[in-house]
């Protein structure tokens, strides 16, 4: 089973497969011609890391018993997971085409009936921090030492139902989660701080008892060492408070609240490609 | 003839399921008292999870469970169950999720509580989600076999159960097999189809309108819908009446006129029940005369009717 163990890349190695996968979202995007990269970009180093360095996978079988979960509650970010997906082996690289197109295992929100390494099918903003909870308690009482990562957005995290779940995952003593959010500081109708303040963040998710770490959700070191941190956990289930750049990568889409859900079109392509250091073609 | 209520009934099956199957796992939202779901914790608290008043959340959890291979029975009021639609809806509905979802105090029959507590437009609420059975059983031996089908289906189920006491109607939990009603009386020019606690109402009225030879129905399952019953009914009546404690918009009316209409059912129908308004405090015979589904008051309306 060693062949299933976490991959544990390096940080060089996790920053030039990240750099892979966020020209396939691109291209993924604009031959969807809708979709979402600001949040794809900004959550693609954490994905990445989770599947190349922390997560226990079977790119052969998706319902692989002794798995780590990983939820995409943000699931409008699932092109970062697809990318991740093919480069690790588990989904074709030719399918990531398909992706919203009729027909597609690759749906616009994650759907977990039609692609299996989906865990849950979200995409309703709020609710896969409690089906991840729900993933975490059967595995204690499965008596698994498998994990369950969550990943979320940071404009998400206005939903109530996230704040039923941080309440309830420490009660439960779920140390084998971890949820990260996904701290772009941007939604639809602009920037967080100004469509409902979140802040302060790290304050709230530690009066709720989790084992709190905020980082640079761009730095592979910090990203490896955070979530090696929340492996020693004992007790409290894990919140990782990630700050991140809407849009990461790609010059004219940082920071641009206009680029949360809109596809590029073949020649932004081309300019998001030069900044990520090749051409499309 | 026994009386019990149907949340009592499945509190003692769901313990028993317990022993039986160590998958089935059950969640409350600080209910356990009322839904029964209590009689499960004190048995096997390693597989009880006490989730506080926050009933998305429950929902959430219960999904992420059952992904895992677990059968969790989700407890609530069926009224702030189903409030939470939207979490049903993606992380149960679409989700495929085998997740149980158990919503007590149906409609007037709650009571004095008044309409915050009753769960008036479950059935129609459940009734929209792809793939969902919504089971709405009338006494102790078919809320048992209801209890026992639903940990033996794959897939999600609303199971709706009384506050209130019911007589019982069946003798043997065989009676009971998902997506058929039960034929309590054969008759001939009339019907009357009852679910959950209309039923014995139903039973009641019958011998009020014994000339007309009424037919009586359980229709435990509100989905799927008794197509094939209904076709025999509507060639040989030429009045159906449906009674629910429940809206009439979206609950066993609805499915019972969606389906006669597809049959071509030439005569008339009666839908009785919660007319498309809130409940209110009361008794339950006290509310079930007031808003015209008591026996007496179901007879007085079909004598109006055929007169």
């Amino acid at each position: 089973m060693s062949d299933l163990a976490p991959l544990r890349k390096s940080a060089t190695e996790l920053a030039a497969l990240a750099l892979e996968c966020r020209r396939d979202i691109l291209v993924m995007l604009e031959k969807a011609q809708s979709g979402h990269p600001g949040g794809s970009l900004s959550a693609i180093d954490l994905i990445t890391t989770l599947f190349f360095h922390e997560m226990r996978m079977n790119p052969q079988d998706a319902l692989w018993a002794d798995r780590d979960r990983f939820v995409l509650s943000k699931g409008h970010g699932v092109p970062a997971l697809y990318a991740v997906l093919a480069k690790r082996g588990a989904i074709e690289s030719s399918v990531l085409g398909t992706l919203r197109k009729i027909n597609s295992q690759l749906q616009g929100h994650p759907d977990r009936v039609l692609l299996p390494f989906v865990e849950a099918s979200t995409g309703s903003l709020g609710q896969g921090l409690s089906i991840a909870q729900g993933i975490a308690l059967a595995l204690k009482l499965q008596k698994k030492n498998s994990r369950v990562f969550c990943l979320m957005g940071d404009g998400e995290t206005q939903e109530g139902q996230v704040w039923e779940t941080a309440m309830s995952a420490p009660k439960f003593k779920l140390n084998n989660l971890v949820a990260i959010v996904d701290c772009n500081n941007g939604q639809i109708d602009g920037h967080v701080k100004d469509v409902m303040d979140l802040e302060p963040v790290v304050e709230k998710w530690k009066a709720f008892r989790w084992a709190v770490q905020e980082i640079d959700g761009h730095s592979f070191p910090a990203i490896i060492s955070a979530l090696e941190k929340a492996r020693a956990e004992i007790e409290r289930p894990t919140l990782i408070i990630a700050r991140t750049t809407k849009g990461k990568g790609v010059s004219f889409m940082e920071n641009q609240i206009g680029w949360h859900g809109v596809a590029p079109n073949p020649d932004e392509l081309q300019k998001a490609l030069g900044d990520l250091g090749r051409s499309g073609k | 003839m026994g009386a019990k209520a149907t949340r009592d009934s499945f509190g003692e099956v769901v313990r028993e399921l317990g022993a039986e199957n160590s998958s089935v796992v059950v969640l409350d939202a600080d209910l356990s008292v009322s839904t029964k779901s209590a009689l499960f914790a004190k048995a096997f608290p390693e597989r009880f999870f006490q989730m506080g008043i926050a009933e998305a959340n429950m929902i959430g959890t219960a999904a992420g469970l059952s992904f895992s291979g677990f059968v969790p029975f989700c407890c609530s009021f069926g009224c702030f169950l189903t409030g939470k639609y939207e979490t049903i809806r993606v992380s149960v509905g679409y989700s495929r999720a085998n997740v149980k979802l158990v919503g007590t105090h149906a409609g007037l029959g709650t009571g004095e509580d008044g309409y915050t507590q009753m769960g008036l437009e479950d059935l129609n609420l459940m009734r929209g989600l792809p793939g969902m059975v919504v089971l709405n059983p009338c006494d102790d031996k078919t809320t048992r076999a209801a209890v026992r089908f639903a940990v033996q289906h794959t897939g999600p189920v609303y199971l709706r159960l009384t506050r209130q006491k019911l007589p019982d109607l069946h003798s043997s939990e065989s009676d009971f097999k998902m997506g058929k009603g039960i034929v309590l009386k054969t008759g001939k020019d009339i019907a009357l189809i009852g679910t959950g606690s209309t039923v014995s109402e139903a039973l009641k009225a019958a011998e009020g309108l014994a000339s007309h030879q009424p037919w009586v129905v359980d229709m435990h399952t509100i989905k799927p819908i008794d197509g094939a019953l209904l076709k025999t009914l509507s060639d040989s009546c030429r009045l159906i009446v449906t009674i629910e404690d429940h809206n009439v918009v979206g609950g066993l009316g609805t499915a019972v006129a969606e389906s006669l209409a597809e049959n071509g059912f030439s005569g008339k129908l009666l839908r009785l029940g919660v007319q498309d308004t809130y409940g209110e405090s009361g008794l339950p015979h006290e509310l079930y005369d007031k808003y015209g589904f008591s026996s007496q008051k179901i007879v007085s309306r079909v004598k109006e009717i055929l007169k």
